[in-house]
Formats: structure tokens, sequence, C-alpha cells
């Protein structure tokens, strides 16, 4: 009886160890700039570098592009697939896996070779198109998580009944999307935002090869020539990405059980 | 002119043709269902009639225009689904207001007309709560009156009330009823509840396997089924086996004791067998009135039902429900007892085509 109940909690001691140790290590040694005593010296430094705050902007700005361009891809392709295709399903969901398979670094020699300046849509050749390559990347990079979210928030409505419903009451394919549909998985639109928003805050691969000054490459940047800083940076980028995730749970919980009675 | 015409429908899908050869024309303000078996095409050919899908064959006009290939939305149409299908992100009035927005009504228009629809559907103070705080019934009077906000030309409604418990789906019966006779709206209501289908309807198309098997008025169609189908899926019936001694004079016999058939489906033949129907509540106990067909059996069951005694009598191969209204100066009589029941001969119908 007691053996039986040691084993599982001696295995989460152990995960959270492997998790929480380098964790606990890195804040530590952010905190050591000053010879003797514990500051936020570090922070204080990473948040004042004018670098930071660009980039840290810029990829912000990506993502929340990335974000807005994804739900607009993601949101119409699911629905219509739950609608209309659902034989289609696997087809869909293997291919908003593929990301996942082929990594970063293949996805963005291809962009370079396909969309270089001698390329019928030379993207590369300027600085705009090449955040809008980026910004595609990004959509790429986070459609795997973004197309779940969708499909299981649309799962949990009666998409051709309400679609129905809208069509006999004069409602046309826009308004249908706009008006009943989207508000129907904002949860779920909010939670593959906030992990599109996780997954382009740190992201190195694309950012780097295209050359754009993203966050990703400025921390690698900061990580090959400070001490202090890199760690004070994790810490941040970690929090960052914990907040997103605090965020969609707070969101998913708001949206359930919320009561508007008055 | 009638005011919908469906004009021989049809629907195939793949290999299989789930509506056939489908013709009925509907009054303005006719409130006609649809009744049949689960399967039957009820569905399939109310959806047809909304723009869901398109017939194989065939035409449908509203007011004389031809519909049969218009879009959904474009044919003012009010749909009741089973499954109330409100939009769970918006208020009772954002549902009820959805169909004036899109017609691009003033919003002072639509705060009118949406007050005037909570007032019918008598929830007037429902208009800020989501559908999640209604109950059932409450959100189908919703769907009801989003679907009649927009002045529709034809309501549809698609078992609306299956959903709901007993009681709720009496009364919204009733109001569905009531307000479909005050709005003039001409309604096709779709069950597979006979009781729900005489009791609201002013006609009834009977169907089964895709086909209509009849339409007429309830009263034509539970008192004068024409084909052996309707008879035996619009209320109860006892189905016997009978041998035709006379066709012509309608003299057949039921276990060997002789009785007079007043109606029958298609010809006699003299020595064939057939199914004969029997309505329960065409049989009298113990030839109490001076009905001119008797019959001896053996009480077999006794049901008390309330208001109504359900015995079972039987011969001796075939056996008969009747009902007996509660006395209670007279028990109904002890299982095993031997009684005689007594009937007209125009309630004992042949059915034609095959025996059972
Ligand atoms: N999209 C479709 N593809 C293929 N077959 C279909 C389709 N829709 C309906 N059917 C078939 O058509 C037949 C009639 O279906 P329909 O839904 O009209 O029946 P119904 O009378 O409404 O039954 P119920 O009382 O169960 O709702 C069924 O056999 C069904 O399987
Ligand atoms: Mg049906």
């Amino acid at each position: 009886m007691k053996s039986s109940k040691v084993g599982p909690w001696l295995a989460i001691i152990l995960g959270a160890l492997y998790f929480i140790v380098p964790l606990i290590a890195t804040f530590e040694f952010s905190l050591r700039m000053k010879r003797g005593q514990y500051s936020f010296e570090a922070y204080r430094i990473v948040l004042a570098d004018p670098q930071f705050r660009a980039t840290f902007l810029f990829s912000t700005i990506v993502a929340l592009a990335a974000i807005v361009v994804g739900a607009l891809l993601v949101v119409p392709t699911a629905y219509w697939v739950q609608l209309r295709l659902r034989r289609l399903r696997p087809l869909i969901e293997f291919i908003t896996l593929l990301p996942l398979v082929i990594p970063a670094i293949v996805i963005v020699f291809g962009y370079i070779r396909m969309y270089n300046s001698s390329s019928i849509l030379p993207l590369t050749s300027t600085a705009a198109g090449t955040n809008v390559l980026l910004t595609i990347g990004y959509v790429t990079l986070a459609l795997p998580y973004m197309y779940r979210a969708v499909d299981t928030g649309l799962r949990a409505i009666d998409v051709r009944v309400l679609t129905e419903a809208a069509q006999s009451l004069g409602a046309g394919w826009g308004r249908i999307l706009f008006r009943v549909i989207f508000p129907n998985v904002r949860v779920a639109v909010l939670s593959g935002a906030f992990l599109t928003f996780a997954i382009v805050i740190g992201e190195f691969t694309l950012a780097s090869l295209l050359n754009r000054p993203a966050f990703g490459p400025y921390l690698q940047l900061m990580g090959a020539n400070r001490a202090y800083e890199p760690s004070a940076l994790a810490i941040i980028a970690f929090a960052v990405t914990w907040a997103c995730m605090g965020l969609i749970q707070l969101v998913g919980r708001g949206a359930r059980g919320a009561t508007p009675v008055r | 002119m009638k005011f919908l015409e469906l004009e021989g429908i049809q629907k195939v899908y793949g290999p299989n043709t789930v509506v056939q050869d489908f013709n009925l024309s509907v009054d303005k303000g006719e409130f006609v269902t649809f009744l049949g078996p689960s399967g039957c095409g009820k569905t399939t050919t109310l959806r047809m009639i909304a723009g869901f899908e398109i017939p194989s064959a065939g035409a449908i006009r509203i007011n004389g225009k031809d519909v049969t290939n218009l879009k959904p939305n474009q044919r003012q149409i009010g749909m009741v689904f089973q499954a109330y299908a409100l939009f769970p992100n918006m208020t009772v009035a954002d549902n009820v207001a959805f169909g004036l927005k899109v017609a691009g009504q003033s919003s002072e228009a639509i705060r009118k007309r949406v007050g005037e629809m909570l007032d019918v559907i008598k929830l007037p103070q429902f208009g800020d709560r989501y559908p999640y705080q209604l109950s059932g019934g409450q959100q189908q009077r919703v769907a009801l009156a989003r679907a009649l906000a927009i002045k529709p030309q034809v309501l549809l409604l698609d078992e609306p009330l299956s959903a709901l418990d007993a009681k709720i789906r009496l009364s919204l019966r009733e109001e569905i009823r009531s307000l479909q006779r005050s709005l003039g709206i001409t309604t096709i209501f779709v069950t597979h509840d006979q009781e729900e289908a005489l009791s609201m309807s002013d006609r009834i198309v009977v169907m089964n396997e895709g086909r209509v098997e009849q339409i007429g008025a309830p009263f034509e169609v539970y008192n004068f089924p024409r084909t052996r189908f309707v008879a035996s899926f619009v209320g109860t019936l006892n189905i016997l086996r009978g041998k035709v001694v006379d066709g012509a004079s309608g003299r057949i016999t039921i276990d060997d004791q002789q009785v007079i058939a007043g109606r029958s489906m298609g010809n006699l033949q003299n020595g064939e067998v057939r199914s004969v129907a029997l309505r329960p509540e065409s049989v009298t106990l113990n030839g109490a009135g001076e009905k001119r067909n008797a019959m001896q059996g053996i009480i077999e069951e006794v049901s008390f039902l309330g208001a109504v005694v359900r015995m079972r009598v039987r011969f001796r191969d075939n056996a008969i429900s009747l009902d007996t209204f509660n006395n209670p100066g007279a028990p109904p009589p002890e299982r095993g007892a031997p009684v005689t029941v007594s009937f007209q001969p125009e309630d004992l119908l042949v059915l034609e085509g095959e025996t059972h």
C-alpha cells in the first residue's frame, strides 16, 4: 500500500527537480552580477538596453501578426472541414502536424530558395517582404497548435446546425464566420494565440537566417558575449512564456465560469 | 394557385433514393405535418424546402416563385431545429434580432420587433439572458421567436418538441399552434409522434420509406387510412387474420367466428386469408349496444389506465385490445372470464395486399 504511493511521488519529485533545479540555478546566477550580494542589476541592464526593447517589440509585433494571419487561416479552414469536408479531416490534421516533423531550418532554407531576389516573388529582397515571410513562417510553426485548439473549440459547438440557423435567417458566409463561428471559438483562438506568442517570442532559426532583428537572435547574441545578462534574459523569456500559459488557463476558465446575470 | 408547392420531388444519395415522387400543395396559413417512422425522409424533404439540400428532381415553389435552386439565405424561411440551435454567444434579444440585423433594419425597428416577439413567446424579461441560462422549453420558444421575427413566408419545424419532457411538450404544442393560427403563417411540422400530428395539424402527410402514403386531415387519416401502413402507423390498431367467406357481402371468419367487414382495401377473393384491422375504441364489451358483429373470447389481460381500462381478449389464434371507460359502479371482468365483444361492420377494415 505504502510503496505503491512512494513510487509515483518519487517520479514526480525527480521530474520536478529536473525542471526546477536548472531554473533556480539560472535565476540565482542572474542575481549575482554585483560581487558579494544579490541584486537585480543584470535585469536593470537588460531592460535598459535599447536593443532589448527594439527586438522584443519587433518579435511582439510579428507574433501578433502571425496570430491574426493564423486565426484567419485556421478558423475558416477548420470550420469548412468540419462542415463540408469531414472525410478530409485526417489529411488536414496530417498537414497541420508537418511543422512538428520538418525542422525550421529546412523550412527557412526552402523559403530562401523559393523567394530569393531572382525568383518570381522576390520577398527576401526587401525588409518588408522578409517580414512578411517571417510572419508566414511563424504561422506555419504555430499551425499544429492553432489548428488543434480551434478544431477542439469547433467540436464543442454544433457547427452545422448553427450555420443552418444563420443561413435560414438570411446570413451569408462572412457574417456566419465573423458573427457566429469566431465568437464561439474565441477561447480556442485565444489559447492558440498564446501558444503562438510563446513560440514566436524566443524563436531563433527563422529570424536569424532571414536576418531579422528579432528577440531570439538578440538572446543568442547576448548569450555569446555576456555573462549574467543571458541568465536574466532567459528568466524573462521564461516568465513571458509562463504568463502566456497562465492567460490560457485564465481565459479558458473565465469563459466557462462566466455568469453574466444581473 | 397554392402557396407552397412541391412537385415530383426526389432525392437520391448515391445508390439510395430517400425521397421519391413527393407531391404536396399547401395553402397559405395551413399547418401541415410530415408524419412517419425514423429514416422515412421527413427531415430530408424539409431541408429541401429550406434549401439545405437540392432535390435530385422536381420543383419547389413558394407563392408562385420557383425556389428549387435558391440558396437557403435567399428563401425567407423560418426554421426551428430539434436542438434549438440558438447562438450561444448572443443574448436572447440578440438571437431574436439576428435575422433583422441581416436584413439591415434600423436599430429602432429591431428593438421594437424584438420586444414584440419576446412578448409573443411570453418571455419579455429574458432579453438579457444567455441561452445556457434558459430551460429547454424556453430555448425552443426563443428559437421560434427568432425564426418568426423576420416574418418568413414559410415556417419549418423539425421535431421541435422531441428534446423536451412530456409536460412542456404538451403546452408548447398548443402554444405553437395558437401562435401559428394568429399569425396565419404557412407551416410544415415534422414529427414521428402520431399524437402530435393528429392534435396539431390541418393536414397530415404520412410518409414511409421516402414515399407519401396518404395526405389528409387528421380525422380522415385516422378513420379512413388508405394503406395498411397508414392504418397501423396512425393510432393503435388490432390486426387480425381473417378468411374471406363471401367477398361480395364482406363476410369473413376470424378463428372460425363469422363477422361482416364493412370496408376493404381492394377486392376480396373468396377463400383468401387477409389482414383485418380494428381500432380498440370501436369494440364494445358484452354487446352493450346494438352492434352487428359479435365474437366470443376470453379476457387475457386487464390494464387499468385511469379514465380508460384497456383489455386484451383472446379468441383462438387472434387477440384484440379494446378500451372501455372506467366505471366505479362496474369493476372490469377478471382474467380468464369468458366475454362477448361487439363492433360495427364499418369498423372492420380489410387491409390491402399480403397477409402478415
Ligand atoms: N447526407 C446524407 N447522405 C446519405 N444519406 C442520407 C443523408 N441524409 C439522410 N440520409 C438518409 O436518408 C434517409 C432519410 O433521412 P431523414 O433524416 O430524412 O429521415 P427522418 O424521416 O427525418 O428520420 P428521423 O425521424 O430519424 O429524423 C435515411 O435513411 C438517411 O440515412
Ligand atoms: Mg429527422
